[in-house]
């Protein structure tokens, strides 16, 4: 007897604790305007106030409240990492299902089209994308999702490969189903399932992505992040190192758990691929 | 491995395989051009760089900004593809020139990595696999867990603020230090005193991902016929361990290793504006703040032709470590 998803889930405790933390990041970026109203870039107090003192987090370089900052760039770090996967896994499920389902010269021109993407050097190619384009929310989600889309395209096209030959897809043929029926309707639900899961761990990728970006300053100007207060108090590490260590610290632990949520998915939904 | 005429047709098999992917890469450069704001012959000249007006008409010229859209790509495929990438105001220099000098210091950066990253992740996961479940083990998938989910330029900053900063052991910034005039071995150990910091940042991601790697694969491959093949003729465990599952279970770490070349670039575009280290990738951060898109755009092209010949090595480097390779 199989134990149901849930409890196979929470039994693993890493995961457990991952969710957790993520529901408490979620909880804190989604309350953000009310636990700190107004403006995170507003100046509340003297500069370099050190943490645990008035503010939780202390004040930085200009007197903005550090723990104000945290709370609103965790909106931007979760907002761009969670968009910006499911731009990037819906163009890799698009693409793979396409080139895994119809084989043939379309799957030939699609993978040699991705095994492009996966050649040129992408953190590099995000940020001549966000360069050009300007630093902004939109430009920002796309240039992560236009590097992060191959590896889901690989892994659909293998399993739509590995589907077409199943023989409910041959009946479904038989009985004259379109092939966007076929490809949306019978495959795809069967396949969704690893999608979910790799999909999951993209967030994570995608949220270190923002960040190195915002540290670089091509992060959006209007929205305070994580990655912007790191490369913003940089030149401070001598004398307050609060300034970077918090916002890296809330880095960590977001991305560590989002990791941890994905793997213990994983194991739930292959019960028997555990590994060791 | 011999050196017959298959792997000659091998490699030019492969080198062949290389032209479209440049090809493809010198006009993803020309749609990127189009799309940045402004004129491309005002971008060509970069952007903020103060290039006088005849070299902008000039550049007009040259890359036919007046003539149709397809006659400007292949003139651009011309230009870029003979290394002619234009010129940089800002540094006023040629920016092919630019991005050679700055290429050790970022290959200097990136070869030590990858070594220090893929020793010690082989070792971390052949200890890890070979005490599976006890607490070393558990240890170190820990610690590659974690260091997996921790920004590149973070840990550079917190490995200043420790190692620099509060203990004063190493330098914080700069590839050596330029006023001490070292020579000889002086400079060399100099250089390298530089060099701990960025590669132990730059390696600690990669680290953590071949360790997991190496632990999975060494696991996979304990279960395979030849492993119990081995032990019913009566190996010791020991000589069965090094000898034959090691060498096996290395060979997907080295396909990552390779496969990762591209991503390590990207990250010492990071590691090196932390750490103010003089090669590629800071020249691409200055790049970007000087507004200079054409020089970014020769970074970029350059790069992803330096991560072309990097898999191609890597694949000849396969070919020496796995016999079983047919050169088909």
């Amino acid at each position: 007897m199989q134990q149901p998803f849930w409890r196979r889930f929470v039994r693993n405790r890493p995961a457990a604790f991952g969710l957790a933390f993520l529901a408490f990041v979620v909880v804190l970026a989604l309350g953000a305007p009310l636990l700190f109203p107004g403006d995170p870039f507003r100046i509340v107090d003297m500069t370099f106030l050190p943490p645990f003192g008035a503010y939780l987090f202390g004040t930085d370089s200009l007197g903005r409240d550090i723990a104000a900052g945290i709370a609103h760039g965790g909106r931007t770090s979760l907002m761009v990492g969670l968009v910006a996967s499911i731009v990037a896994v819906s163009i890799g499920t698009l693409l793979g299902a396409v080139a895994g389902f119809y084989r043939g010269w379309i799957d030939d021109a699609l993978m040699r089209f991705t095994e492009f993407f996966q050649t040129i050097p992408t953190f590099l190619f995000a940020i001549v994308l966000v360069a050009i384009m300007s630093p902004s929310r939109g430009s920002i989600i796309v240039a992560i999702a236009v590097i992060s889309w191959p590896p889901i395209a690989r892994l659909v096209r293998g399993e739509f490969m590995a589907m077409r030959e199943r023989e409910f897809v041959q009946a479904a043929i038989c009985l004259g189903m379109t092939d966007l029926a076929i490809i949306f309707r019978q495959i795809l639900p069967n396949v969704l399932s690893p999608i979910i899961v790799a999909g999951s761990l993209m967030v994570a990728t995608a949220i270190l992505i923002e960040a190195a970006l915002a540290f670089l300053g091509l992060g959006d100007s209007n929205a305070m992040s994580w990655g912007f207060m790191i490369g913003a108090g940089r030149s401070f590490l001598r004398d307050a190192w609060w300034l970077c260590a918090i916002p890296g610290i809330a880095i960590l632990l977001t991305v560590l758990s989002i990791n941890l949520v994905g793997e213990g998915v994983n194991d739930a939904l292959n019960p028997r691929l555990r590994t060791l | 491995m011999a050196i017959g005429p298959g792997t000659i047709l091998y490699v030019v098999r492969r080198l062949l395989q290389a032209v479209p992917i440049v090809v493809g890469i010198v006009v993803l450069n020309f749609l990127l051009l189009q799309l940045a704001p402004g004129d491309a012959a005002t971008v060509l000249a970069g952007e903020a760089g103060g290039a006088p007006p005849e070299y902008v008409a000039q550049l007009r010229e040259r890359f036919g900004l007046d003539r149709p859209m397809h006659v400007q790509l292949l003139l651009y495929v011309k230009n870029v593809l003979t290394l002619d990438l234009g010129y940089s105001f800002r540094n006023s220099m040629p920016v092919s020139e630019l991005i050679f000098g700055r290429l050790g210091p970022t290959l200097l950066l990136m070869g030590t990595t990858l070594i220090v990253s893929v020793l010690s992740g082989v070792l971390l996961g052949l200890v890890a696999a070979t005490a599976v479940n006890t607490w070393r083990d558990r240890v170190i998938s820990v610690a590659a867990v974690i260091a997996y989910a921790t920004p590149l330029f973070w840990i550079g900053l917190m490995l200043i603020l420790l190692f620099s900063i509060k203990l004063d052991w190493l330098p914080t910034t700069g590839m050596e230090d330029v006023v001490a005039f070292n020579e000889g071995w002086d400079r060399v150990l100099d250089i390298a005193r530089h060099l701990v910091l960025p590669t132990l940042t730059l390696s600690l991601f990669y680290m953590a991902l071949y360790t997991r790697m190496m632990r999975a694969a060494m696991l996979d491959q304990r279960g395979m016929d030849y492993v119990v093949t081995a032990r019913s003729k009566g190996l010791a465990e020991r000589l069965i361990t090094y000898r034959h599952v090691l060498r096996n279970a290395v060979l997907p770490v080295v396909t990552m290793a390779g496969v990762q070349v591209g991503s390590l670039l990207g990250g010492s575009v990071i590691v090196e504006s932390v750490f103010a280290w003089p090669g590629l990738g800071q020249l691409a951060f200055q790049s970007l703040f000087a507004r200079d898109f054409n020089l970014l755009l020769g970074i970029f092209f350059l790069s992803a032709c330096l991560v072309v010949l990097v898999n191609l090595i890597v694949d000849l480097v396969y070919l020496v470590l796995d016999p079983r390779i047919k050169l088909g």
